[in-house]
């Protein structure tokens, strides 16, 4: 526990002073700051930035995550040259790459509204969007972690994460397009929760829709999802398949760094 | 003669299909500077590695102060390392990267802090380590091996990028600690650096340790003055296996 708790205080320390992690803060800032200007209602603001989270949340966490974990290359190797327990040196790493990506993006989207005092009404889902941010961000950096450790060409690596992030934000909702489109005939609303459980982007993204009126018009298929999510059992499902998404990168990214060899 | 403080015992490792050490013997005698010497991809590197459990052997075994080493971290408390030239958090300042080895190793024994002031390094370590020459960074790489007084020090082409007068500072470093009984394993290009400091010397080729024994036997073999035209010698020609 205790090496852990080292690396990690060390690690975020000089995390949270990158600054491609301050860009990422003040570009939130910057965003929600404008969008609350220009719109009196809040709602309408979340609304936007639904998208702009579920697009940049994963994006920079997983990029962000893999070059710094190719960059601190030599740095973890000077530290397993440490009396360190490798396990808990991953677990430190993990989260003190975790860490400061999690508080640039609260800082970011949630000072403009704090400054503002909040819109009362819209609170409830600032905070679903701040939590669903938070959990994106923890996916994709146990993903981003996963993949630096096993793959030893940079390049590769890098270009695994950006096609992994490809894949869950825009082939896969094309795909799952395709299939309903295919299968149109069909009663598919059970089958889309399901794809739909597949993919983390496509469970924060639906999950935050439906707390938004315009949940209304998506049809029968809305209907179920609203229903799912509704009841106790469909949240402990997203619940456990969100942490399903971070714990099997997680988990196998440690193994693969218990056997490395540096 | 003492029980060896490092033994290597027919170490295998392979890279995939490429293998890297093919058996290697050896032992490092307490007290001594081992220069560990050879063309590259020898396998000195991997050797090192193996010692401080970076890397996993496939086959044999390593034992240190007697114990075998096997996945428990704790014979580490016991080595320094100086690795090669290394980038390492760009926004952390040296006293800090010098700060959170303590932490990890979390150790009341003296520190050996003699190195800062010998190498002029106190101003230096405010500032994050990205804004550091490289030769500064060496230092910082030094002072990290020489910190908690192990009784092993593994050094990694120690005065790479360094000036002349640090070089000396760390060459003298070495020899003193020496004195008072630590036991060093160095690799270097610098063969006459070697001779300096070196009371036995490992030569390896392709994964195997040709050669390990004193620095006069060496020489003494080969038939030639210095260490550098030693290992010329024994590379141009399998002189071991002719010799056996």
């Amino acid at each position: 526990m205790n090496t852990l708790l080292k690396v990690l205080k060390y690690q975020s320390k000089d995390a949270v002073r990158s600054r491609w992690l301050l860009a990422y803060t003040v570009f939130f800032m910057l965003v929600t700051e404008v969008l609350l200007r220009f719109s009196s209602d809040p709602t309408k603001v979340e609304l936007s930035l639904v998208s702009v989270v579920l697009f940049l949340v994963p994006l920079v966490s997983i990029v962000f995550g893999t070059v710094y974990l190719y960059n601190a290359r030599e740095f973890i190797e000077l530290l397993l040259a440490q009396p360190v327990n490798r396990r808990q040196m991953y677990a430190g790493l993990y989260l003190g790459l975790t860490l400061p990506l999690v508080l640039a993006f609260l800082a970011g989207l949630g000072a403009p509204f704090l400054f503002r005092g909040g819109g009362a009404s819209g609170m409830g889902t600032l905070a679903w969007l701040l939590v669903s941010g938070v959990v994106l961000t923890c996916v994709f950096t146990a993903v981003a972690s996963l993949i630096a450790i096993r793959c030893e060409d940079r390049l590769r690596g890098l270009g695994a994460a950006i096609g992994v992030w490809l894949l869950l934000t825009v082939a896969y909702d094309g795909l799952v397009l395709f299939i309903l489109a295919a299968f149109s005939s069909y009663p598919l609303e059970h089958a889309a929760l399901g794809l739909m459980m597949a993919n983390p982007i496509d469970i924060a993204r639906v999950s935050l829709l439906l707390r938004f009126d315009g949940a209304a018009m998506m049809g029968y298929t809305g209907a179920v999802f609203l229903d799912f999510f509704g009841r106790a059992y469909g949240m402990v499902l997203t619940a456990a398949a969100l942490s399903l998404w971070v714990l099997l990168p997680f988990v196998y990214g440690m193994r693969a760094f218990q056997r490395k060899d540096f | 003669m003492s029980e060896p403080l490092v033994r290597f015992t027919k170490l295998a490792k392979a890279f995939g299909a490429l293998p890297v050490l093919r058996g290697v013997d050896m032992a490092i005698r307490s007290g001594r500077v081992m220069a560990i010497v050879g063309p590259n991809g020898a396998g000195k590197t991997t050797l090192i590695k193996a010692l401080l459990g970076l890397t996993h052997p496939d086959s044999g075994e390593i034992s240190f102060a007697g114990d075998a080493v096997n996945g428990d971290e704790a014979y580490r408390a016991r080595i320094g390392y100086m690795p090669q030239i290394a980038r390492y958090p760009e926004n952390l300042t040296g006293a800090e990267l010098l700060a959170m080895l303590k932490d990890l190793r979390g150790e009341g024994a003296a520190l050996d802090e003699e190195l800062i002031e010998k190498l002029e390094l106190r101003p230096a370590l405010s500032k994050p380590l990205r804004v550091l020459s490289g030769g500064t960074r060496q230092k910082v790489n030094a002072v990290m091996a020489f910190l908690f007084s192990p009784e092993l020090l593994v050094l990694d082409e120690p005065t790479a990028g360094l000036d002349p007068l640090s070089s000396r500072v760390l060459k003298d470093k070495i020899l003193s600690a020496t004195a008072s009984g630590r036991t060093f394993i160095v690799t270097s290009h610098i063969m006459n650096e070697l001779e300096e400091l070196a009371d036995d010397v490992t030569f390896m080729l392709e994964g195997r340790a040709l050669f390990v024994g004193t620095l006069d036997e060496l020489k003494r073999i080969t038939g030639q003055p210095t260490l550098e035209r030693s290992v010329a010698t024994m590379m141009r020609r399998d002189w071991l296996t002719e010799a056996a």
